[in-house]
């Protein structure tokens, strides 16, 4: 199994748990000429993508580029009508959103979507569903499944809790935290549902550059501290080309360029779709 | 110490309150009634109050904890009415304790109901949208007609059913046996039926509801059909299987209103299915929505005060019906409006630092 379900996951020494970079040999995410056709209109072309196992990845490009649809097939709120997507190894061909989370594929949403009348513990505790498992029975009858598992949940959604410093928020509604929290509480809840692949949506969105600062750091310990893989659609280009190993270029449901931060921001074509063709012809 | 603990139990204050109420409600009445001072017409109305608060609190399962309407709740009432009606008049030379037998006819009214549930939610529960206030709307109209076209008789041989779907049979056509007796005959309902319900027992099943209710909401099940209320393609991104969170939390609703059926069937010696048609579905939304969404403590009382209230408005005749709409009205303000909300508070400023008190 992985690394931290034997014991503490944060504080951990930063760095020392990346699995050896092997990305060639198992990608955590392939994608294989992926595509989906909303009747007739070719939203995403041709995506094929791979992601190592403890690789950051961006995925940028203009407004409507197909960046949130990428996000639905991969979690498979949309089913791809071409092509085919595997997450760790295995075909996700069929598969439903929810077994796509217990496969180990976990996400937030450009529009924050919190669990916004339950206290911040309890969102993640919904996020520890499929990992602190007991009967409904021994829940309502309260037998020794049920304290035991809801003390081991309390526990493990603290500790998620303090990867952002939230622990004092524990007992507030969600719904009432300020806009940069809710987003680091999205990011909480999923990682409590141990996932191999964290797919962010604009996880910086309406956050002050010091906010960001703070958001890049955290992305890079999670990467470290859980030795996951973090698929990020951003805006912010000083994010994306900070803390980005691999980025990828959608334009029009079609991938313009792969490749580093440098080869990306050199490349024409990404500038020809970002500034238009005047931009490039100066 | 202590107080991790009570954290860990997951149940606040206003729960144990909720315990607390119920059963010094029941101990008041209880010496009240010894000492003969309540009136027949009230001794009346205990066990009923008893059923409809079981039944607010199924109802508020379904529509304040999982976000879903039903509006055939007194349909599943129906059902583990009759159904405990019938088992416990054909147990009656079998199981000559009452209070076992009745016992014996809650648990099938509830088996009955909580199947009705599953077999409802299976097609249903599926779907995004209102589609389980529309079917189960029709649910409770279809199991009123059904009830209405049965004749059931129980004799040395068994039990005999026959449906008198054309309006040509009657109790004589199920050939009973000597000394066997018809316990429903169509459209008049159930009749002869030996009242077996207490106050006490009506008490018991309060308890165990509000014990199986709050417990659910505070475990692994409850949390996550919350989840689905508040937001379903999130919960769906963690992990949470829809449809069977809804169908266990429905189930464990038409359960408790298949129980609640059954002890309010057993109270009467005679009852008809019409008394569980579409308006007694209505009135225990009314209790739910009143007594707030999701607020179990608020529909026991809105339950017990809204039951009550026309019974005991009865000595001002013409004038009860509007006294009762106002009295609606009011308490509709008082808990939803939060303007009228907050002059309220003002008025009692006690209340208001208490209030912040358990929100802390």
């Amino acid at each position: 199994m992985r690394e931290f379900e034997k014991g503490k996951m944060v504080p951990m020494p930063s760095t020392a748990l990346i699995p050896e970079r092997d990305l060639g040999k198992m990608p955590v995410l392939e994608c294989i000429h992926v595509g989906i056709e909303f009747g007739g209109l070719k939203a995403v072309e041709d995506f094929n993508f791979t992601i190592g196992k403890t690789e950051i990845a961006g995925l940028i490009g203009p407004n409507g580029a197909g960046k949130t649809t990428v996000f639905n097939m991969l979690t498979r709120v949309y089913n791809p009508t071409h092509g085919t997507i595997m997450i760790d190894g295995q075909d996700t061909t069929g598969k439903s959103t929810v077994q796509l989370s217990k496969m180990g594929v976990a996400r937030t949403f450009q529009n924050i979507r919190l669990f916004t009348d339950m206290t911040v513990e309890d969102n993640v505790r919904v996020g520890l569903h499929n990992q602190m498992k007991y009967s409904t029975a021994s829940g309502i009858l309260r037998l020794p499944s049920f304290w035991k598992k809801e003390k081991q949940s309390h526990e493990k959604a603290m500790e998620l809790l303090s990867i952002f410093d939230m622990q004092d928020m524990a007992g507030t509604k969600a719904g009432s935290l300020p806009y940069g929290a809710q987003r680091r509480l999205e990011i909480v809840r999923a990682l409590a549902t141990e996932p191999k692949l964290l797919l962010l949506d604009e996880p910086a969105a309406g956050m002050n550059p010091n906010e960001t600062g703070e958001l890049m750091e955290n992305i890079v310990k999670i990467r470290d501290t859980f030795g996951i893989a973090v698929l990020l659609i951003e805006h912010d280009m000083k994010l994306v080309m900070g803390i980005c190993e691999g980025i990828c270029v959608l334009n029009f449901g079609k991938i313009i360029a792969k490749g580093t931060a440098e080869e990306i921001q050199r490349n024409p074509e990404v500038n020809k779709a970002y500034l238009g063709n005047n931009g490039m012809e100066e | 110490m202590s107080k991790k603990l009570k954290k860990l139990s997951g149940a606040p204050k206003r729960d144990y309150f909720s315990y607390l109420l119920v059963t010094a409600a029941f101990i008041l009445i209880t010496a009240l009634n010894g000492g003969g001072l309540l009136s027949k017409q009230m001794q009346g109305l205990l066990v009923p109050v008893c059923c409809y608060i079981i039944m607010a609190l199924s109802l508020n399962l379904t529509v304040g904890i999982m976000g879903e309407l039903s509006l055939g709740h007194a349909g599943f009432m129906s059902l583990g009415a009759f159904s405990g009606v019938v088992v416990s008049q054909s147990l009656i030379t079998a199981v000559p304790n009452d209070a076992l037998r009745l016992v014996i006819s809650i648990a099938v009214g509830a088996v009955v109901a909580a199947f009705a549930g599953f077999l409802i939610g299976l097609p249903v529960l599926r779907l995004r949208g209102d589609y389980l206030a529309i079917v189960t709307l029709a649910f409770g109209e279809i199991i009123m007609d059904v009830i209405n076209c049965l004749i059931v008789g129980h004799d040395a041989n068994g039990l005999h059913v026959i449906f008198n779907f054309r309006g040509d049979k009657t109790v004589a056509d199920l050939d009973l046996a000597e000394g066997g007796v018809a316990i429903i005959k169509g459209a008049q309902g159930a009749v002869g039926t030996k009242t077996i319900s207490t106050f006490t027992a009506g008490f018991i099943i309060i308890l165990i509801t509000l014990f199986i209710v709050l417990n659910f909401i505070r475990s692994r099940t409850g949390r996550a059909v919350i989840a689905i209320r508040d937001n379903r393609i999130a919960a769906e991104s963690v992990g949470v299987d829809v449809m069977k969170y809804k169908m266990i939390a429905f189930v464990i609703s038409t359960t408790l209103a298949g129980m609640a059926g059954a002890l309010y069937g057993l109270n009467f010696s005679m009852i008809s299915a019409d008394k569980f048609n579409f308006n007694t579905s209505i009135l225990v939304l009314v209790f739910v929505v009143l007594g707030g969404l999701g607020n179990m403590l608020g529909s026991i009382i809105a339950a017990t005060v809204l039951y009550i209230l026309p019974e005991a408005l009865r000595g001002l005749q013409d004038y009860r019906m509007l006294i009762y709409a106002i009295v609606l009205i009011l308490v509709m303000l008082a808990t939803n409006n939060p303007k009228v909300r907050n002059l309220f508070l003002r008025i009692i400023p006690k209340r208001k630092s208490a209030e912040g008190g358990t929100a802390k």
